[in-house]
């Protein structure tokens, strides 16, 4: 702090943002896949924190963080995979079967992973992009996961993949018009179901990278909420994957902004800080939406745009 | 027949959850049996664990109605945590400034304001939808981020108690102004409250040409606004409503239970008052047995922990299991050959 002074700020900033936006852009690519076929998976929060506990798990009982990551991914899609099978039934509500995921996969990565509350498991190791400097807090404030890169390429294959793949195109025609979709032959049930469970092997492994890297243990507060803030951000990032790479950044930097400020002295307003990121979220709502058209870039057969 | 289609088909789904359970159980080496009949005396066997399952219903009836209201005006609302902390928050401050004027003028005072601000927090909601065709389901997650933020900031901050040490809380409301307990039981008035509410929003919304405004409203809103009915009042009454359930039972949670607001108010009430509301299928009065069973659930964790020695988080497990189920069940109305109405055959 005191070789860089007030640059410390948007220094601590900016490697905070991208420590803690891993999970958010995991969990946003997924949520995003989901939407874009037309249904909304509030589950994501029990997801990941089942992904995190799954991934501590199998990380300590092979020694192995990668196999822990890769089994996080695994059960994620399995309860997505429920999630989707569940509402493929007819008049059963997405928004609530997600709300009961959400206690059910927190309900059983509680009780599963009590056993591993305590014990060290290997994590992750991270890639030190700050090599070139001498000052610690640059090196501190690079050190970068490859998950995070992985994240970020992810996001670039969703764009390109979304627009010039033959997958992209059926699932964003399930999602903009199950008629369409049914007219052309495609199965609306078994896209949105296999749609959702890719959303849940992503919010898995975003789920991996908080028990594993960043804060790097397993504990039952593990999560603040991540998972069902994933639904505001993809939102905000108007069901682009490469947006959800910005908006997550956006996200965990101004997570990051409170603490950083703490660390030169401005103290008051760590909260509200915290809130910042929900303020813009609703605001951006407020200000694009209007009565008489849905959202630029939403989903046609969404639920919330219905 | 078909009047008993909505009780026998959630029964069919819980017993079909405990199965499920029992065999979750079995497979971990655990007597099934054991653990349900420890819930049941967790939950229901003795007048303390009455207590203890009643006490842990009253927050949830009055957060079940946050969702049930705008439900019958087609909003899915979510936002009854947010409305909760604000309305424990300042029913607390409204308790410690009127403290030592007489008990009932102050629980008046802080039931008042806590509704108000519930209802305003989740009237926003109901507006935004109803005029700027903002999503009720996303906007009232975000508000309830941005109240909890607000919450957390003025009880570390301006609102904070100099002498709470170790845990941030606002000055206290003091004993004299704490709500009593029911007579002949020992379950504080909140569960009253509540049970008040949800036998007034029953009339209200079955009896009453305002909820049959709400109805048409949650059924056709453009059909609603062709015969003329007031849909934006409506939708805003609904939301409001509810809002002072939920806000309501935060004052509850502070004037019965904690004495003053800190981060005990953020216990997840608000969730577990959605899942109860679908469980209820948005009726009011079937939201107060679901409750009690919801609360009974949660009350015999603490047991199946001490004598199975059990993660407290089974009783999480059971409930997950129940609601995925019950919430699954949604698709067997009107598909059971018993339910069906019968035809006069011509």
């Amino acid at each position: 702090m005191s070789v860089l002074g007030w640059w410390g700020v948007p220094l601590a900033v900016l490697g905070g943002a991208i420590r803690v936006s891993t999970p958010f852009l995991f969990v946003s690519l997924g949520e995003c896949i989901t939407e874009k076929s037309g249904r909304i998976n509030l589950g994501l929060e029990g997801i990941l924190v089942m992904g995190a506990m799954t991934g501590y798990a199998v990380s300590y009982g092979t020694g192995n963080p990668w196999v822990g990551v890769l089994a996080a991914g695994g059960a994620g899609a399995v309860l997505g995979l429920l999630h989707g099978a569940l509402c493929s039934l007819p008049r059963v509500n997405d928004i609530a079967i997600g709300i009961g995921l959400m206690l059910f996969g927190t309900g059983v990565a509680f009780f599963l992973g009590k056993p591993y509350v305590h014990p060290k498991a290997p994590t992750l190791p991270s890639i030190p992009l700050g090599f070139w400097s001498d000052a610690p807090p640059i090196q501190a404030a690079l050190q970068v996961n490859p998950l995070f890169l992985i994240g970020v390429g992810l996001a670039l294959a969703l764009t390109w993949a979304f627009r010039h793949t033959r997958w992209g195109l059926v699932i964003r025609m399930v999602g903009d018009s199950s008629d369409a979709a049914r007219a052309m032959g495609h199965g609306v049930r078994s896209v949105r179901t296999l749609a959702t469970g890719l959303g849940g092997l992503l919010a898995g492994v975003g789920g991996s990278f908080l028990s594993l890297y960043y804060p790097g243990s397993w504990s039952e507060g593990l999560s603040s909420g991540q998972g069902l803030m994933a639904v505001a951000l993809v939102i905000f990032a108007r069901w682009s994957p490469i947006q959800c790479f910005g908006a997550s950044l956006l996200f965990g930097g101004a997570g990051a902004l409170g603490p950083a400020l703490q660390s030169v002295g401005v103290t008051g307003g760590y909260y509200l800080f915290n809130a910042a990121p929900y303020v813009v979220t609703l605001a951006l709502m407020i200000a694009t939406c209007s009565p008489r058209r849905t959202l630029t870039g939403a989903p046609g057969e969404l639920s919330i745009n219905r | 027949m078909t009047r008993l289609e909505p009780l026998a088909i959630p029964a069919a789904a819980l017993a079909a959850a405990m199965v499920v359970f029992g065999l979750f159980m079995a497979a971990l080496g655990q007597n099934p049996l054991e653990v349900y009949a420890l819930i049941y005396r967790g939950a229901f066997a003795s007048a303390f664990s009455w207590q203890n399952t009643l006490a842990r219903a009253a927050p949830l009836v009055l957060t079940a109605l946050c969702v049930a209201l705008p439900a019958r005006v087609g909003l899915m609302v979510i936002g009854g945590e947010g409305a909760l902390v604000l309305g424990g928050l300042s029913a607390a401050v409204v308790g410690h400034a009127l403290a030592g004027t007489a008990p009932l003028t102050v629980q008046a005072a802080m039931a008042l304001a806590a509704m108000v601000v519930g209802g305003a927090w989740i009237a926003l909601a109901g507006a935004l939808r109803q005029y700027r065709g903002v999503n009720e389901t996303i906007s009232s997650l975000l508000l309830t981020y941005i109240a909890i933020a607000l919450f957390n900031h003025l009880v570390e901050g301006p609102l904070r108690d100099p002498a709470s040490l170790n845990k941030p809380s606002t000055a206290p409301i003091g004993d004299a102004s704490m709500l009593g307990r029911l007579p002949g039981l020992d379950v504080h008035w909140g569960l009253g409250l509540g049970i008040v509410f949800c036998a007034l929003m029953y009339v209200l919304v079955q009896h009453t040409t305002y909820g049959f405004g709400m109805r048409i409203v949650g059924g056709n809103a453009r059909a609603a606004r062709l015969a003329g009915l007031p849909v934006g009042g409506l939708v805003l009454a609904a939301c409001a409503l509810g809002g002072a359930a939920a806000g309501l039972a935060g004052m509850v949670e502070v004037a019965a239970v904690h004495g003053s607001a800190n981060a005990s108010l953020i216990a997840g009430y608000g969730y577990g008052g959605i899942l109860i509301a679908f469980i209820a299928r948005q009726n009011p009065l079937a939201i107060v047995p679901v409750a009690v069973l919801v609360g009974g659930l949660a009350a015999s964790g603490s047991m199946l922990q001490r004598r199975l020695d059990l993660p407290d988080a089974t009783v999480l497990v059971l409930q997950g299991v129940a609601f995925m189920l019950i919430l699954a069940s949604e698709a067997l109305y009107g598909r059971l050959k018993p339910f069906r109405p019968t035809r006069a055959s011509p």
